[in-house]
């Protein structure tokens, strides 16, 4: 697949997923192929398709699946978003599902009032580390052993990407941040909270995943675990939670490209991929 | 009032402001206990699912508004409430809702009079205000109670108001059939999630009320803070200058001492300056209701022909700034309250006793010097220079 100039012959528009734009040519003849925005790439509930996070970051993807499994899941005029404070707060005005904008670290709480007085919607919060285990660590765990019948997802970059870069209680041994120069150190700042793990051990929990977003076959088991997630909570089921490590080149003082490897051998080693937790009925 | 039928029931405060939350719509409530709070919540966890309300017993106060906060945004009357500390917890969530522009009931069963700064200023972050009602009885606190979910819908506010352990114990027979306060705006802020995919989804957001996609041509897709903080500035200032301020006056029209007073300390302050009178003082008394907005003009009106201007708290004294502002110096304003408690820190107030009140209102009509440094020993019952001053017959 290379970009360049199509030929004058090339049918109609690429096929949905390319992403190269074509180069309109100048001759006198109309163009066979319109240019594409980036709104054409933009899923359906996601308003305006530009946005100001930086090159290389994994929340927008973290966000379009969720969007996504919203409307696979029919869910699209059911479904309230609960947002924490943070880089992907971008999304919380920006979506065209009803959202509720809380407080910093305060979602699951919120998330638990909204779906005790509207038992029929499809209720998740969009957290990042720093707001939903620095911040708020005993609202996700009371929510979870609740039982509550919410989904909460943790989009986590082990940083303060908002701030510019600073240490979380996710932040992995060893990551350098811009208040741990040197590296994260156990002795001086203590060891990261592997956040679903814990939550795994509640028994309100039914269902609690870790993804990525690093490369496409985390993207797509990600999305699975998130439908699977909304899944348990569309049953009844108990409380469900997905957390997703995502990309933060500007955080983790890295080249763009070289971000979705660092999460892998960096914070995939410490916060361990997979389904930790499945107790659905029917799966 | 003579009525026929039956007597209304019975009640403890706390159940009978319970159920004034019930018959104003309160079907949403969330708490934590701490006395003399804690009442109020075992009330609201037996009564509301017989309605077809919920109660969450929160974990700690933070949840506790933050679910108050998410069933609000669901259209759904809700209510939460503390006690000062408790309070505390709450003020950086309050704060918010006031911007996210969501009704709410809040409770302060407060433990003396210390939380008046932290009610009328807040403790919360930024340029915010919210209404906040001062009942001094069971009756009044079942009639505001059910107000302050009007006023909490009308101009889509938290509304607190501040009651304490004699409001939350006090046993009444108490009338607490819903009120009509008049008719109410549309929730259509509400979320149910039905706008899902239509192009216009609702938002709640303490942060704006506009989307991106409003944003036109402004090239900075985040949320446009200056307009909104702007924009819901103007319309808490609306808030606060339409409500009625609200306040109980008795005596005033030849008063030498006028004593300012809120809550339940005022009902000892009234029944006091009933005494004084009938031993021919001229004393009088405003007694707040609304705290915010503050009946300043009364309250001015009052002072404009008295000599001073005394003000009881059962505090180290906070109101007494705002009565000062009131006044602005038109008659000299003095403290003449101090923190009175009970070893426990909430129970009985040893000073509010309608004897000692007398006593220091009657030492207020003495020379200037520093009330707040009153003691029984200094003044005990001579103050008959005051009295020989005032004494018309």
């Amino acid at each position: 697949m290379s970009a360049g100039i199509p030929p004058a012959s090339a049918p109609g528009p690429q096929p949905a997923g390319r992403r190269e734009l074509p180069i309109l040519t100048t001759t006198a003849a109309a163009p066979t192929c319109g240019a594409r925005l980036v709104h054409d790439f933009t899923p359906d509930l996601i308003d305006v398709g530009a946005h100001h996070l930086c090159p290389g970051c994994g929340e927008p993807i973290a966000m379009r699946s969720m969007v996504e499994q919203v409307q696979e899941l029919d869910q699209v005029a059911k479904a309230i978003a609960v947002f924490g404070i943070g880089c992907y707060t971008a999304y919380s005005n920006n979506l065209d599902i009803e959202v509720l904008q809380a407080l910093h670290g305060r979602a699951p709480s919120l998330a638990t009032g909204v779906k005790r007085c509207r038992p029929d919607t499809l209720v998740f919060t969009v957290q990042g580390d720093g707001d939903m285990v620095n911040e708020g660590l005993q609202e996700v765990l009371h929510t979870a052993a609740r039982g509550e019948s919410v989904t909460c997802f943790m989009l986590n970059n082990g940083v303060f990407g908002e701030t510019g870069g600073h240490m979380t209680a996710t932040t992995v041994l060893g990551q350098r941040t811009k208040n741990t120069l040197g590296g994260r150190d156990a002795a001086e700042h203590g060891y990261p909270i592997r956040l679903a793990d814990l939550i795994a051990q509640l028994d309100g929990a039914a269902y609690v995943a870790r993804g990525a977003v690093d490369d496409i076959v985390n993207i797509t088991r990600t999305a699975r675990m998130i439908k699977n997630a909304f899944r348990t909570q569309l049953r009844g089921e108990g409380f469900s939670f997905v957390e997703i490590l995502t990309m933060c080149p500007t955080g983790w003082f890295v080249d763009t490209a070289a971000a979705p490897e660092y999460l892998a051998t960096t914070h995939a080693a410490t916060h361990t991929l997979g389904v930790l937790k499945d107790r659905r009925t029917s799966a | 009032m003579k009525t026929t039928g039956p007597r209304p029931p019975v009640l403890p405060g706390s159940a009978a402001i319970g159920e004034a939350m019930i018959a104003a719509g309160c079907r949403f409530f969330a708490g934590y206990p701490m006395t003399p709070f804690t009442e109020v919540l075992e009330h609201m966890a037996a009564r509301l699912p017989e309605v077809g309300g919920v109660c969450v017993n929160a974990e700690s106060e933070l949840e506790a508004v933050g679910m108050a906060w998410g069933a609000a945004a669901t259209g759904t009357p809700a209510a939460t409430g503390s006690t000062g500390q408790g309070l505390s917890l709450m003020q950086e969530s309050l704060a918010e809702i006031v911007y996210a522009r969501l009704p709410l009931v809040v409770l302060n069963m407060a433990r003396a009079q210390g939380d008046y700064f932290q009610a009328t200023r807040g403790g919360g972050h930024g340029d915010y205000r919210h209404l906040v009602l001062a009942p001094c009885d069971v009756r009044e606190a079942v009639e505001l109670t059910q107000y302050a979910f009007h006023l909490a819908e009308f101009w889509r506010s938290p509304v607190l108001v501040m009651g304490d352990y004699y409001l939350a114990h006090t046993h009444v027979s108490v009338d607490v059939r819903p009120r009509d306060f008049g008719p109410l705006p549309a929730r259509d802020w509400a979320l149910d999630g039905s706008t899902g995919g239509t192009g216009a989804a609702k938002l709640v957001s303490p942060l704006s009320d506009r989307k991106q996609r409003h944003a036109g041509d402004r090239t900075d897709a985040s949320y446009d803070l200056a307009e909104f903080y702007t924009r819901h500035g103007g319309a808490m200032e609306r808030m606060v200058a339409e409500t009625e301020p609200r306040a109980e006056t008795g005596f005033l029209a030849d008063a030498e001492v006028v004593v300012v007073a809120y809550g339940t300390p005022a009902l000892y302050v009234r029944q006091a300056v009933r005494d004084l009178r009938e031993q021919g003082l001229r004393v009088g008394y405003v007694r707040p209701i609304t705290l915010v907005p503050f009946p300043s003009e009364i309250v001015r009106a009052a002072a404009s022909g008295a000599r001073v201007v005394a003000v009881y708290e059962n505090s180290g004294g906070q109101m007494v700034d705002d009565v000062r502002l009131a006044v602005l110096g038109a008659a000299p304003v003095r403290f003449i309250g101090r923190l009175s408690l009970d070893s426990s820190g909430f129970g009985i107030a040893p000073d509010l006793e309608v004897g000692a009140m007398r006593r220091r209102i009657e030492a207020a009509f003495g020379p200037a010097g520093d009330a707040s440094a009153w003691t029984p020993q200094a003044h005990g019952r001579s103050a008959g220079g005051a009295r020989r001053a005032a004494d018309p017959r």
